[in-house]
Parts: structure tokens; C-alpha cells; sequence
């Protein structure tokens, strides 16, 4: 195995409508552990790992497990061995649970690891049979997480996994994904510094459209004056800058619609 | 008594045709946003194919028994050819301009009867039946064509099996996802373009299905049959739902029945006034049921 | 625009630059040259072998081209919402039909002279097109152009059942010849219905023009782009698509009053909804959003069903074998599938397709010249 980061973006640009959203954005994800993507609201880290999936359109170098994936279609990105956990959890409302995690099983490529999903979340197997829309969100995360560790991925993408659950369901959060770091590393968008000091050893930080600084994450945060600058947090001279729980968690702006969307909120 | 009878099932008839459009329909605009205007001429097609086939020029089929079951196999499997032939040609390479695929599907809506009517005239052309589905039974008094019965069934057993596909199997759970969320399932790792041939070869079935049994009901087929057909399955596709099989299925008895009382007991195209009427109405009042996620 | 080429072309062309500058300075004068022509149509007697029966100002040439120009001039108003506003209706031939209708109802049932029963026409015109227009703009996308359909449909089953006699049903309605006025009336009369359908061209490329140039249709392109930008600077798109939709709707009702006095009579043909499916393939077949492109598509459409309708029935079409024939037989298979090609090969139309030629041709000289230069 090469010892090359295992997922290696260059130069990432995305536009949507005529307007810039990703200018040039370098990330590595490191071959184990978990690399967080940081930033403040709007400075496109969901735009990012949307790209980097090709959910979005975009133009760069993205290399996953040492092969160029920009040209590829989204699905055949992901069979290559990645577990996505959305913004919005992506949870298919009108199905049960078990059909959220059935769905994502890959015919002919392994047997699906139910045992490691229900033992996270054995909340999952007792809910089997309940609509997903009816769950709670920390139930929701659950589905979403749980449909990542199904297939022993290569890399788990978690694009702010803790967004407005409660303090209690963030712990447990934070514990399964220390878990599922061990079996594949994770690429983390976060904006709870707690949960980065808990669990990142790299990040990568962006701002306005564009990778900031890339360093260890232990790093970062020890610097006051870094995060500050950086994240715009303790800024009223928090003396525990990475204990602050980032205040409302409105993407809004760094959300893309995708063109479809677009239209469709346009024409509605 | 025997006359309300007679419109029930004529009107159950008329709703087994919608529904056996409408299905597809619905499944296509719920999982893809494509408004199919050229649904109207797959089920010319089913219809004409069935002819054809039935009128002697397939090897085997013919106008009785079990000839005519395989002229109907054949107008079905010549509908989901050309389903899947215009998904793959028109509707693919269009897939980032929703409206253009609107635009190409109402081309082939305009261009298939034009052809038809080309190649065997613009005129009805009497449509061949077993002798067994030509007559009449009696029911509470009233004199039923045997035909209404065949279509009823005809659509239960779509509906069935639409039913049994959507909830049990893997292509089934991909079609229920991608209605609620496509970019979610191409991220878990599916390929969702093979499941829009896929619904465009059910939907393309389902309706010629509709054409072949729908000659059996008019007793002939005409290009313009299926057009004609189409905005009564917009209305039933809308008050059913968009992506729901079920919620068609309801409608389309309720469109049917309501189409042929009012017909009947009041002036003639009252109904069908009543119907279109309603379908703006439908849009008006819950526009979110379909501009929810479209272009 | 369409009309527009980029300077940077001619001068690679070298030479070629400048005889290429003065056609240029005189192309900017095309319109009035063209305009002048169709004006002097009826006057001449040339003849126009295989593109029209007769000559050109014999009265079946002159019928067809007038209604080729009514044609044209009514894909150009339905643009006005399908290519500047983005809307896509499928039910505008509802108001080119109740002008028609409206008109000819007003003038043979409550007796009034033609010219006042046009105007009460185009009033009826103009408020069923108000009324079903804020009814319909509640909703967009796709919903919008399913409601349109429905109410077009609804008019086109209406005018079929013919409740109380009035709309003729099938037969549709015929103007008696005394109640027109004489200049108007009769096969003699044929250049007056040519510059009256003439007219309604112009008027319409110049409400168009002058339209898509305002305040307003600025906020149209806007809409057209993006709807919600058009909201955030806080615009109400409704107004203005309303406005659209009732412009379109009038300029389509005078359409269906000079349609009426061109054929003599008003046919459900013109409710259905193939109806409005034919304008939309002539505007998109020209091309939509452009200023010439409708009206070339719907020029060329109108045009093409005729002329190859008369084809069809010659003894060179029903000589050919069947492959041939079979399509020639049918105008509206050509075209639906000249439409889909369009559609999916050549976003943007005829009027688009010099533009995209262009490219091509200039890289094939240069590439000649090239292998000349020693």
C-alpha cells in the first residue's frame, strides 16, 4: 500500500449559476485517522466534499486511492470505496431504516457488515421496520453513519455529523465515529471544536472558497491567535476557544443547490 | 339501477386505461422530473403493434384465444422497446436540461401519430378480439361488456405487480429512493440512470399494455388514441401523487367514474370538462405536490 | 443576439475583410429591404416553381404566405413567454382562438360592423388571458405548464360540445360574406388580407422589440435566468410574468382576428392543444429567445405543412417506394422529428446555426490557407 494520502484534491473549483463557490481548494486525507475540514459558514466545505463526490460540477484533480476520479460519474466514485454521511443526513424519509441501510449495500462486493452497525447502533435494529422520516435526528445521524460502515469503505466522508442534535447525542456521535476512524480514516466537516480536539489529527482549513492552512489539528487549535484568525471563534476572548460549541449552525450560504434545485425553487 | 351498474363499470373500465397510463407516467415524472408527453403515443404504439400482430402478420398470433394473448405480448414488448429506445436516444443526453427533455418527449408526442397515421391512415381501423371478450354479461340486470372486465383485471394485476417490484425488490427500493432524493442514491454508490430506463421500460409496458386492451374497449385504434388519453393521466397522476403507484391507482377509478356519471346524467363533455377543470384546480390548490422539487 | 458577428472572425479572414464590412454596413439594412418586398408581394407575378404553386401574387400564393405571416408573427408573441420570460405555456392557442371566436360571435350574433367587433374581440381576448393568467402564475414550472394545458383544454372540449349552438362544433363557425366589409370580403380581396396579416407581423415585432427593451423586459430576461435573484432584489416576478402572459395573450388574439378574415371562418383546429404544441415546435425550431428565430420557425413550419401536404398528394410522392413515401405522406412527422432534433442536437434553432457554422467554416479556410502558404 502506498503511503501517498489516500484522497488528494488539487486545485478544486466549482462554479453553480456563473457564480464562484470553490476557487482552488488542496486537500489531503491522510491514510488513517481523521483529517477535519474546517472554516467558517460559507467558506464552501460542504461545497468541497460535494465536488469531491462530483455532485456538484467541477473542474481540478481529484485522486482517490492514487487514481485521477475527477471525470467520473458520482456512484462509480463512491463504489470505489467511500461512505458518505450528508449535511442534511440524506435520510430517505419514506423508507423504513432497514431500507435506508439496505440501499446501501453493494451487490457483489462483499458481505455488508450489519454486525458493526447494530452494535453502534443497536437503536437501528430494534427501529428496523420505522419510516426514517419518523426518527429523530440523532436517530437520523444514526441511519446516515450506520449506512457509511456498512460496506468497509476505504474513507468515510461526515459532513458536520453533530449539526443541532443535543450535547448527549454529540457525545455518542463522537464516540462511533473514534470507532469507525479505526476501520477507515475520516474526512470530518465540523464546526464543534470539541469534537475536532476529540478527534482529528490533521485539518484542513478553508476560507472564501480556498484551502487557508493545512497542518495537524492539535496544532491549530493550541494556537489562540490561528483560530481566531482562522475560524473566527474566541474573538470575545473566550479562554477555551476549542470548548466553544460554534453558535448557530446556518449553512445556508455554503449550501449549493445544485442546478436542478435551483430551477426548481426559481420556478415554484 | 342497471344503467348505474353499466357506467360503473364502464367507468372502472375507463380507469383501468388511466391507470395503466398514469402508473408509468408517475413513476417517470417522480423519479426523474421528465413530464413524458410521448407517454400518449406508447400506447399507440402498444395498440397499433397489437393490431398488427393480431391481424395476421405475426407467425402465431391472431384475433382468438391464445393468438390474440401473444399479439398482445408483443404490442407490450414493442411499447417497452420504444420506451426504452427514447429514453436512451432523447432523454439521456438531455439529463443536465430539464426542459429540453420536456421539449423532445412532446416532439415524439406530435411525431409518433403523425407516423402512425402515415403508414396505416389517419382513419380507425377496426381492432380484432377473441369472440370470448366481444360479448356481454349480465350483472345486477345490466348488459357488461366482457372487455371492461379484461381491463380491470389487466390494471389490478399491473398494480399488483408494481406493488411486489416497488416494495420487495433491490430495483424497486432504488426507484422508491431516487423519487425522494437522486443525488443521495448516485451517492451511496447506484448507478440511478439504469433505474430511469428501467422505469421508462415499466412505464412504456404498462401503457401499451393499456393500448393493446384499450383497442379491445373502443373496438378500434386510431393514431390519436393515446394523446387523447394522456391529459386525463396527467389529472389522475397529479391527484394521485407524483411517485406514487397507489395514489394513481385511486385516482384513476375516481377520474374514471366521475368522467362517465357526469357524462351521462348531465351533458355530454360535462365530464370532461369536470376532469380538466379539476386538474387546474389540483395544481392550484397543492402546487407543492409537484413543483416541489422540479425544473 | 443572433444577428451579431464577432468582429474577430472577418478580420482572420483577411482580405475577405472588407467587401465582408460593407455587406455588413448594408445587412444592418435587411429588415427595411425585406419589409419593403413582402410589401410588394401581391404585385408581382413571379413565379416561384416547387416553393409556391402559382406565382407570388396569385391569390393561393398570397393566402399561404399571408397565413405564413400570421403564423410567424404569432410564434413571435408566444416567445414572449417561452424565450424572455422562460415560461412555458401549453395552452396559448386558447387566445388566439377566442379572438377569432369572440369576434366572429360579436359581429354575426349581436350585429355589430366588423371593425368594432375586432376591438370587442381583442377586449375578450386580452381578459380571458388576464383572468386564467393571474390564476395560472400562482404556480411554476412545470405545474404552470400543466395548468395552462388544462384550461386550454378545457376550452377546446367546450368549443367541440358546443353547448346552445354557439361555437359551431366541429363545423366550426363561418363569417357570411355580407357581413365583412367588401374590401375584405371575397377571393379578389386576397392582397388585403396580405397586408392586413402583414401588419399584424409588424406590430408584433415591434411590440416585441420594444417590449423585450423596457424596464420590464429586463426584469423578464431576469426572471428567465434566475427567479429567485429576481425576488431578492425585491421584485415581485409575479407582476411581470402576469404582464407577459396578458401581452402575449393580446398580441395572440389580434392573431386569432386577422386568422379569422384569412380563412374566413373560426376552426376548433386553433383550440386544440396540438395547436399550441405547433407554436412551440416553430419557436424552438427558429429559435427561441431570439428576434428573428420564431418567426422563421413559424414562417417555415407553416410553410412546410402546407406546402408538403400538397406534395404528398402529387404523383411524384406517390411514386416513390413506401420508405419515402410514407414519411413524406405526414408534414407533422417531419417536422415533430426535425423538432427533436433540434431540441437535442441544436439548442438555439435555425437562426443559431450560421453562429455555430461559422467556427467551423473559418478554421476550414484557415486550415486551406495554411497548406498554401509555402
Amino acid at each position: 500500500m502506498s503511503t501517498g494520502p489516500l484522497l488528494a484534491v488539487r486545485d478544486l473549483a466549482v462554479v453553480i449559476g456563473g457564480r464562484h463557490i470553490l476557487h482552488g481548494v488542496d486537500l489531503d486525507v491522510a491514510p488513517s485517522g481523521v483529517t477535519a475540514l474546517l472554516g467558517r459558514n460559507g467558506a464552501g466545505k460542504t461545497t468541497t466534499v460535494r465536488g469531491v463526490l462530483g455532485l456538484v460540477p467541477r473542474t481540478g484533480s481529484v485522486r482517490f486511492l492514487g487514481e485521477e476520479t475527477v471525470r467520473l460519474p458520482t456512484h462509480a466514485l463512491v463504489r470505489r470505496g467511500i461512505g458518505y454521511a450528508p449535511e442534511d443526513r440524506g435520510v430517505f424519509a419514506a423508507l423504513t431504516v432497514a431500507e435506508n441501510l439496505r440501499l446501501a449495500e453493494r451487490p457483489g462486493a462483499g458481505e455488508p457488515a450489519y454486525g458493526l452497525v447494530h452494535e453502534l447502533f443497536p437503536e437501528l435494529k430494534a427501529r428496523a421496520k420505522q419510516l426514517a422520516g419518523t426518527l429523530s435526528g440523532g436517530q437520523q445521524q444514526m441511519v446516515a453513519i450506520g449506512r457509511t460502515l456498512l460496506n468497509g469503505n476505504r474513507l468515510i466522508i461526515a459532513d458536520e455529523p453533530t449539526k443541532g442534535l443535543a450535547p448527549k447525542v454529540v457525545t455518542e456521535v463522537a464516540q462511533v465515529l473514534e470507532r469507525a476512524a479505526q476501520a477507515a480514516p475520516v474526512l470530518l466537516v465540523e464546526q464543534n471544536l470539541a469534537m475536532v480536539r476529540r478527534l482529528a489529527e490533521h485539518c484542513v482549513v478553508l476560507a472564501d472558497g480556498r484551502t487557508a492552512h493545512r497542518g495537524p489539528a492539535a496544532g491549530l487549535l493550541a494556537d489562540p491567535e490561528a483560530t481566531r484568525r482562522l475560524l473566527g471563534v474566541g474573538r470575545r476572548g473566550t479562554a477555551r476557544p476549542e470548548e466553544h460549541l460554534m453558535a448557530p449552525h446556518d449553512n445556508q450560504a455554503a449550501r449549493p443547490a445544485g442546478p436542478a434545485a435551483d430551477n426548481g425553487k426559481a420556478g415554484a | 339501477m342497471s344503467t348505474v351498474v353499466l357506467l360503473a363499470v364502464t367507468g372502472l373500465g375507463l380507469g383501468a386505461l388511466y391507470f395503466l397510463v398514469a402508473s408509468g407516467l408517475s413513476l417517470i415524472f417522480g423519479l426523474m422530473d421528465v413530464l413524458n408527453f410521448a407517454h400518449g403515443a406508447l400506447l399507440s404504439v402498444g395498440a397499433y403493434a397489437t393490431w398488427w400482430a393480431a391481424d395476421g402478420h405475426l407467425p402465431g398470433a391472431g384475433s382468438g384465444g391464445p393468438g390474440f394473448v401473444l399479439a398482445v405480448c408483443f404490442g407490450t414488448a414493442v411499447g417497452t422497446v420504444a420506451a426504452m429506445v427514447l429514453e436512451l436516444a432523447l432523454i439521456r443526453p438531455l439529463y443536465d436540461r430539464p426542459r429540453e427533455q420536456v421539449l423532445a418527449t412532446v416532439g415524439v408526442g406530435l411525431a409518433v401519430p403523425a407516423l402512425l397515421s402515415a403508414i396505416w391512415g389517419p382513419d380507425a381501423r377496426p381492432f380484432p378480439g377473441p369472440a370470448a371478450l366481444s360479448g356481454t354479461f349480465g350483472l345486477l340486470g345490466a348488459h357488461i361488456p366482457v372487455n371492461r372486465l379484461v381491463l380491470i383485471g389487466a390494471a389490478a394485476a399491473v398494480l399488483v405487480a408494481l406493488r411486489l417490484f416497488l416494495g420487495g425488490t433491490r430495483h424497486g427500493l432504488v426507484v422508491r429512493a431516487g423519487v425522494e432524493d437522486r443525488a443521495m442514491v448516485t451517492a451511496l454508490g447506484i448507478d440511478v440512470r439504469r433505474a430511469f430506463t428501467l422505469v421508462f421500460a415499466i412505464g412504456g409496458a404498462a401503457a401499451a399494455l393499456g393500448g393493446a386492451l384499450g383497442g379491445l374497449y373502443y373496438g378500434s385504434v386510431d393514431p390519436g388514441q393515446g394523446t387523447s388519453l394522456l391529459i386525463f393521466a396527467f389529472v389522475v397522476v397529479v391527484m394521485g401523487g407524483m411517485g406514487s403507484v397507489a395514489g394513481a391507482a385511486l385516482a384513476a377509478v375516481g377520474v374514471g367514474l366521475v368522467q362517465q356519471f357526469a357524462n351521462y346524467y348531465t351533458a355530454s363533455g360535462l365530464g370532461d370538462l369536470a376532469v380538466v377543470v379539476l386538474l387546474a384546480a389540483l395544481l392550484l390548490l397543492k402546487p407543492r405536490g409537484i413543483t416541489g422539487r422540479l425544473a | 443576439m443572433t444577428t451579431a458577428t464577432p468582429a474577430r472572425e472577418a478580420a482572420t479572414a483577411g482580405d475577405v475583410a472588407a467587401p465582408a464590412g460593407t455587406l455588413r454596413r448594408y445587412g444592418r439594412w435587411w429588415p427595411a429591404v425585406a419589409l419593403v418586398a413582402l410589401f410588394a408581394a401581391p404585385y408581382s407575378s413571379l413565379p416561384l416553381p416547387g416553393l409556391l404553386d402559382g406565382p407570388i401574387g396569385s391569390a393561393g400564393s398570397l393566402q399561404l404566405l399571408a397565413l405564413c405571416l400570421v403564423f410567424g408573427a404569432l410564434a413571435t408573441g408566444y416567445d414572449l413567454l417561452l424565450g424572455r420570460t422562460g415560461l412555458l405555456s401549453f395552452g396559448h392557442a386558447l387566445y388566439f382562438a377566442a379572438g377569432s371566436y369572440a369576434t366572429e360571435l360579436i359581429m354575426v350574433e349581436a350585429g355589430l360592423p366588423f371593425a368594432v367587433s375586432a376591438v370587442l374581440g381583442l377586449c375578450c381576448g386580452v381578459a380571458l388571458a388576464a383572468a386564467l393568467g393571474s390564476v395560472a402564475l400562482r404556480v411554476g414550472g412545470i405545474a404552470f405548464s400543466m395548468v395552462t394545458l388544462a384550461f386550454a383544454q378545457a376550452g377546446s372540449i367546450l368549443v367541440e360540445r358546443d353547448p346552445g349552438g354557439v361555437t359551431g362544433g366541429e363545423e366550426g363557425r363561418a363569417i357570411p360574406a355580407d357581413k365583412l366589409p367588401s374590401s375584405l370580403a371575397g377571393i379578389g380581396n386576397t392582397a388585403n388580407l396580405y397586408w392586413i396579416a402583414l401588419a399584424y407581423l409588424v406590430l408584433t415585432l415591434a411590440v416585441v422589440h420594444w417590449a423585450v427593451r423596457s424596464p420590464t423586459g429586463r426584469v423578464w430576461e431576469g426572471i428567465k435566468e434566475n427567479e429567485r435573484r429576481v425576488e431578492v432584489l425585491g421584485l415581485r416576478p409575479y407582476g411581470f410574468k402576469l404582464v407577459a402572459f396578458v401581452l402575449a395573450g393580446a398580441l395572440a388574439a389580434v392573431g386569432g382576428i386577422v386568422h379569422l378574415l384569412l380563412t374566413g371562418g373560426a376552426t376548433p383546429q386553433t383550440t386544440t392543444s396540438d395547436f399550441t404544441l405547433s407554436l412551440l415546435v416553430m419557436v424552438v425550431l427558429g429559435g427561441s429567445g431570439s428576434r428573428w428565430g420564431p418567426l422563421v420557425g413559424g414562417v417555415l413550419y407553416t410553410w412546410a405543412d402546407h406546402r408538403l401536404g400538397d406534395l404528398a398528394g402529387s404523383e411524384t410522392v406517390s411514386g416513390l417506394p413506401s420508405f419515402l413515401r410514407v414519411p413524406l405522406s405526414q408534414p407533422l412527422f417531419l417536422l415533430g422529428a426535425l423538432f427533436v432534433v433540434m431540441v437535442v442536437a441544436l439548442p438555439g434553432g435555425l437562426t443559431r446555426l450560421p453562429a455555430r457554422l461559422r467556427p467551423v467554416l473559418t478554421a476550414g479556410q484557415r486550415r486551406v490557407a495554411a497548406r498554401e502558404r509555402p
